[in-house]
């Protein structure tokens, strides 16, 4: 049931990547997105896909479970190599009709998949390899700048540790209602979807209830401890960069230096 | 019920009257089996329940109850063995478990969060129009069974979040009641309230017992309610059935459930102490008044 949605995909473990800070981790994530993006041929796509892997079999969790990662986006990584196919120059390979297949096509639907597959893979590597609570501590970190046009940064990030502190909790509260009102007879796996939809009123509306009811309770407990807010406060664990974090930052700038000496040394095909 | 025609079945008549209403047999259940996090809940427990009996389920947080009592009225499936309702096997026709549902009316833990409905009326109604009764019979279950709990009239038809914490409580109580069903499974049901809450949901289900001569399993840590209020007592330890008796022989073994963790009522207490200190008292005594009673005939007695 509700038990078996995985959440909070965090997977505990000693390696490397785990060691890194979390902060170099989202920055080096995003660089190495963008420099997935800006390959304009298949020796520097091949490199980046290379490097991407090596990360992966470096975090030493199987790789099974970054496979189920992608199952979750398979349709929308067929679907758009299918379209892909279609659009594009070059030589006519097959053609119906106004539909034509060119080679150019095949290269987009190749840059395409392999684009969003690595994507989906090296960002599970950051949600796999850090905790929820280092993720957003790291996030809070990154954003301080943004507190220079009044973005309240600590609230962001506090609402975002408290959601995620809070889906295990709310998911066992479903469950217990989702069987409270089972015993009273609600009927919840038959039906079309009409019915089913409105078969969750009654598991919805005491989770609503509920919810707010934690809310108030939680907003009541930070006040009596007069709990307001980011300044000044110390943290209990301080984030650091190290040794790992360098290493990792030197590596990441040579592949990227490479894919653009790729991309100048073997032109464009896309 | 299948009187004569399926003698296959083990009926268990004693003195000819009562017929075993709940039968669980070997009965094991392992949480996420196959799976790194499996976890052993329940462990070849068989038992019988006879019909009209007021069964009390005690046993430490975790020796396994909850899940007992949700593989009973079929919520959870057993990973091995049976259950009989009735002499009939409820998983035969795994399609038809939600009229074992009916049958076996559970009532979970703070059950005032399961309350979602406009009206207190039309909450109590969920059950019965999920059974598929008519308006006319589903009004007079309704209000018989809020008449169980001492809902007034008036208060049927507001909202039910504008009720007391009490008043939530047996509002949701007798969304269960009102489908009459032959078993009545209640979870903790007094579980934070004040005393006289507890003194009045207990009486009030002790009432409902004796009317409708239905069977009650009351899962509870208060040892005295059980003992007030129990004919017969389960005693659940990691997963298995420990004991199973009359409420006076259980507890007058007070070292051996000690021992997994629990405790005797008090007064039951007061009379091992004294028989120990060499005062021949009955220790099968249950309730402050014949404890009273008790003490008064031993004294008397030198």
């Amino acid at each position: 049931m509700a038990r078996e949605i995985t959440l909070g995909q965090f997977l505990p473990g000693n390696s490397f990547i785990h060691k890194m800070d979390a902060r170099s981790k989202i920055i080096l994530l995003i660089a190495t997105i963008v420099f997935i993006f800006l390959c304009r041929n298949f020796v520097s796509l091949l490199l980046i896909s290379l490097f991407s892997l090596l990360v992966i079999f470096m975090t030493k969790i199987s790789f099974m479970k970054y496979l189920k990662s992608l199952k979750v986006i398979l349709f929308i990584v067929i679907l758009t190599g299918i379209l892909n196919l279609f659009y594009g120059t070059g030589d006519i390979i097959w053609q119906w009709w106004e539909l034509k297949i060119t080679t150019g096509g095949i290269i987009n639907a190749v840059f395409v998949i392999v684009r969003i597959a690595i994507l989906m893979m090296i960002s599970a590597v950051l949600t796999y390899t850090t905790s929820p609570t280092d993720l957003t501590d790291a996030l809070e970190r990154l954003m301080k700048p943004l507190q220079f046009f009044h973005v309240k940064v600590h609230e962001i990030a506090m609402m975002m540790t408290i959601a995620l502190r809070f889906i295990p909790v709310l998911l066992d509260e479903t469950d217990k209602i989702t069987n409270a009102q089972k015993a009273r007879g609600a009927d919840m796996e038959s039906g079309n979807i009409i019915q089913r939809v409105k078969a969750l009123i009654p598991v919805l509306i005491p989770l609503f209830v509920s919810s707010f009811r934690r809310a108030n309770d939680l907003a009541m407990a930070m006040e009596c401890r007069c709990y307001n807010g980011g300044k000044n406060r110390t943290r209990m664990k301080v984030l650091h960069f190290t040794g790992v974090d360098i290493a990792a930052a030197i590596v990441s700038t040579i592949i990227f230096a490479g894919v653009i000496y790729c991309n100048i040394r073997f032109g464009s095909i896309i | 019920m299948c009187r004569g025609t399926c003698g296959s079945y083990e009926k268990t008549f004693k003195g000819g009257v009562s017929l075993a209403v709940i039968k669980a047999e070997n009965l094991g259940f392992v949480y996420s089996a196959g799976t790194s996090f499996e976890k052993t809940a329940l462990n070849d427990v068989s038992f019988e329940i006879n019909e009209g009996e007021f069964v009390g389920i005690i046993g430490h947080t975790g020796s396994g109850k909850s899940t007992l009592v949700q593989l009973l009225n079929g919520l959870l499936r057993p990973t091995s063995g049976n259950i009989f309702l009735n002499g009939k096997d409820i998983w035969e026709n795994p399609k038809k478990i939600r009229e074992v549902r009916f049958k076996v009316g559970m009532v979970f833990q703070y059950p005032e969060y399961q309350l979602f409905e406009e009206t207190v009326y039309k909450d109590i109604a969920f059950g019965p129009k999920n059974m598929g009764l008519g308006t006319d019979e589903t009004d007079k279950k309704v209000r018989a069974s809020a008449g169980f709990v001492g809902l007034r009239e008036d208060q049927l038809n507001v909202s039910p979040f504008e009720l007391s914490g009490g008043e939530k409580r047996r509002a949701a109580i007798a969304g269960v009641i009102a489908m009459d069903p032959d078993v009545l499974i209640l979870d903790e049901p007094t579980a934070g309230l004040d005393p006289l809450g507890r003194e009045t949901l207990l009486s009030q289900i002790v009432d409902y017992h004796k009317v409708r001569k239905n069977t009650v399993l009351l899962v509870s840590h208060s040892m005295e309610d059980i003992a007030r209020i129990a004919d017969r007592v389960l005693v659940m330890s990691e997963g298995k059935k420990v004991m199973f008796g009359k409420t006076a022989e259980i507890f007058s073994k007070g070292e051996e459930l000690e021992k997994i963790g629990l405790r005797v009522p008090q007064i039951t207490k007061i009379m091992l102490m004294l028989k120990k200190q060499g005062y021949n008292v009955d220790t099968g005594v249950l309730t402050v008044e014949q404890g009273f009673n008790e003490i008064l005939s031993c004294l008397s007695g030198i």
